[in-house]
């Protein structure tokens, strides 16, 4: 018997605008003028944030942080591309993910700053809290969607995990359960190339991150992840696929950690200047003011104005964080259970 | 009114639940068209589907981690771990999120969830199918562990704990799961958690134990005026029950399948140690497992308390 190929298959990237501002029409999601600023402005005001909480960091003004730097277009394209009534399941840092649907941000520095009720999440939107051991809420969001499906509503969930997640094994049963149950989930990958000290190279030795999708029986994608149009494109086309009732998608968005790890890091031990400098061009906010640019809907008036707008908004969020009230140490045992165990009312009599 | 066993009274617990709220869902392995391993969701694919009654891919985090997820959006799951021994890999899942996400998010999502598996030694089975291991569980604020004993009171909990708003590990004995018939009502009601029951009373010792344990107990004290408290609910436990009758025997014992060392009678000793000791007219003795790797099947019964292990114990605080 001569063997046969029972399997073949190919792995797509998506790339529409380039580091020079130039967009593939052809490829070009239909954003609006008043759209494609709104993505530029939530590009800038999330770099604006994470560069103030750096600084309160430093002034211990806050806890440890994990900055966004250069991931801010892989976070916004890909939120925007979700409607209200979705859920979104963030890892640790997505804060421009916050941003862009509106969450307050005042709430996100009250989190890092060492408090809980910064992840009481309004009740108008649907995000989970900030979950730290790395990958295990991929879960979370492909049983939001098997609820979703059985309930029948027309909702995606869509979550968050970057090239580090890939190698827990909440991934791999994330991924089996969402292709096994064809659930509308959308896994956002930002491959980021970094887990701490760790290259990508040494999470796995596939060749793309997107191809593992193929493995569980759905469709992976590449894309630029410092390109907010591919990534918009391709999360909102998977959201579109997700609420038609064909199941999951993989999105591997291809960035780079800019910054360290977290505040408690120091990227300088283990990579060299070299490798960030390679990725500076590719900057993933410079290309959309080139863009926007050549366009005519960018000029230096414009930018200072959306400069000292964005300076502001975080000025004024700082300032509510700073002037909220400690919280009360009974809160730890209010929020335990439904309602506190006979044991820690009496615990609770200490305060 | 009908005589069942606990798979059946389980079984009754799900079905009736699942009839009451289309919230409630069941996923595990083997729990559709198998019914599971002990037969517990027999018959409820062909009630409910198979959009209610989901036989998962074989993995235990995956399980308890979707059921996060359906939990925090509205739905009551209701998982079943074929093994307490496979447990651990969900452990995470467990400990990490359905325990923590209500204060996480100081109360914005919540996850009603139970987690059942079957648990302890009984049936001649392979290594890692026998475990207790509820101490482990007991040490995590966020959780409830529920631990019944007969059929009556395990629909009855089973039921509190679908309803609860917090995540509930439900341990059911494999040794108890055909070994006791008895009335068991169809219809709804309820066995709260968080409360003991006192399963006969008695003057001169208390006798604590949940689960197995609470039959050979039961055996040891057939000639003896003692009092014998079902735990029910291990996290949190009843310990006013407790101490009212440790005021009025001034003698324990507590006894319990698992290993001595960090096991939940040490939880139950210590906390009378700490606000009933004044009452106690001698030591407090535990009758456990032994400190060992549980044994395969030709020595298990070795390693369980038995009735006449449990006797000398009492014997033993009789004394004072």
């Amino acid at each position: 018997m001569p063997e046969k190929t029972i399997e073949s298959f190919s792995v797509k990237r998506l790339e529409i605008l380039n580091e020079t501002g130039d967009a593939d029409t052809a490829l070009m999601p239909p954003l609006s003028d008043a759209q494609i600023k709104e993505l530029y402005e939530l590009l800038v005001i999330s770099r604006t944030f994470d560069g103030r909480a750096l600084n309160l960091q430093r002034e211990g003004r806050l806890g440890t942080y994990a900055p966004v730097l250069g991931q801010e277009a892989s976070q916004v394209g890909s939120a925007y591309a979700f409607d209200k009534a979705d859920w979104l399941f963030p890892s640790f840092r997505e804060m421009a993910v916050f941003m862009t649907i509106g969450y307050p941000m005042n709430m996100i520095f009250q989190y890092w700053s060492g408090d809980e009720r910064g992840l009481k999440v309004p009740d108008d939107l649907n995000i989970f809290p900030i979950s730290i051991p790395v990958g295990t809420h991929i879960l979370h969001a492909v049983g939001a969607a098997m609820a979703m499906k059985y309930k029948g509503d027309k909702k995606a969930s869509g979550v968050y995990f970057g090239d580090g997640g890939t190698s827990e094994g909440d991934f791999h049963e994330g991924m089996n359960f969402a292709g096994v149950f064809k659930v509308p989930v959308v896994f956002i990958c930002q491959n980021n190339h970094w887990a701490i000290s760790v290259p990508r190279e040494k999470q796995t030795a596939a060749k793309s991150l997107a191809q593992k999708a193929i493995a569980y029986g759905f469709e992976g994608i590449q894309v630029d992840g410092n390109d907010v149009f591919a990534v918009y494109k391709a999360t909102k086309d998977a959201v579109d696929k997700a609420k038609r009732g064909e199941g999951p998608t993989l999105i591997e968005c291809v960035t780079y950690r800019m910054a360290d790890h977290t505040t408690a890091d120091d990227a300088s031990r283990y990579r060299t200047k070299e490798l960030i400098e390679v990725w500076k061009p590719k900057d993933p906010i410079l290309r959309v003011k080139l863009f926007m640019e050549k366009k005519g809907i960018w000029t230096e008036a414009y930018q200072k104005e959306l400069e000292e707008k964005s300076k502001a908004r975080v000025d004024e969020w700082v300032k509510m964080e700073e002037s909220v009230e400690k919280p009360s140490p009974k809160d730890m045992f209010l929020y335990t259970y439904e309602k506190p165990t006979p044991r820690q009312i009496k615990e609770m009599g200490d305060f | 009114m009908p005589k069942m066993n606990m798979v059946q009274a389980i079984n009754l617990a799900l079905r009736e639940e699942m009839q009451r709220d289309k919230n409630v869902v069941i996923l595990g392995e083997d729990v559709g068209r198998d019914g599971g391993v002990f037969r517990v969701s027999e018959g409820l694919l062909d009630m409910y589907g198979p959009e209610r009654v989901m036989d998962t891919p074989l993995a235990e985090s995956g399980i308890v981690g979707t059921a996060i997820g359906m939990a925090a959006y509205g739905l009551r799951p209701v998982t079943e771990i074929q093994f307490m021994g496979f447990i651990y890999p969900a452990v995470d899942q467990i400990f990490n999120h359905a325990a923590r996400i209500r204060s996480r998010c100081r109360g914005r999502y919540t996850i009603p969830l139970v987690v059942r598996t079957p648990y302890g030694v009984g049936i001649k089975s392979p290594e890692h199918h026998s475990e207790s291991s509820e101490a482990h569980f007991c040490h995590m604020p966020g959780i409830k562990v529920v631990v019944p004993a007969t059929p009556y009171t395990a629909k009855g909990l089973l039921i509190s704990s679908i309803r609860d708003p917090d995540p509930v590990v439900f341990l059911e004995s494999t040794r108890l799961y055909r070994m006791i018939k008895e009335d068991v009502p169809e219809g709804e009601y309820t066995v709260p958690l968080g409360q003991a029951r006192v399963v006969q009373e008695g003057r001169q010792v208390t006798v604590i134990s949940w689960g197995s344990m609470l039959h050979r107990a039961l055996q040891a004290v057939s000639a003896i005026d003692a009092e014998v408290i079902d735990l029910m609910t291990l996290l949190p436990f009843d310990e006013e029950t407790v101490f009212k009758s440790v005021k009025k025997t001034g003698r324990v014992v507590i006894v319990q399948e698992a290993p001595k060392t960090g096991g939940f009678g040490a939880e139950i000793s210590a906390s009378i140690a700490e606000d009933a000791m004044l009452y106690l007219k001698g030591p407090i003795k535990r009758v456990t497992g032994y400190d060992v790797v549980l044994p395969l099947p030709k020595l298990e019964d070795y390693y369980m308390p038995t009735a006449n292990r449990i006797r000398k114990d009492i014997e033993e605080v009789l004394k004072y």
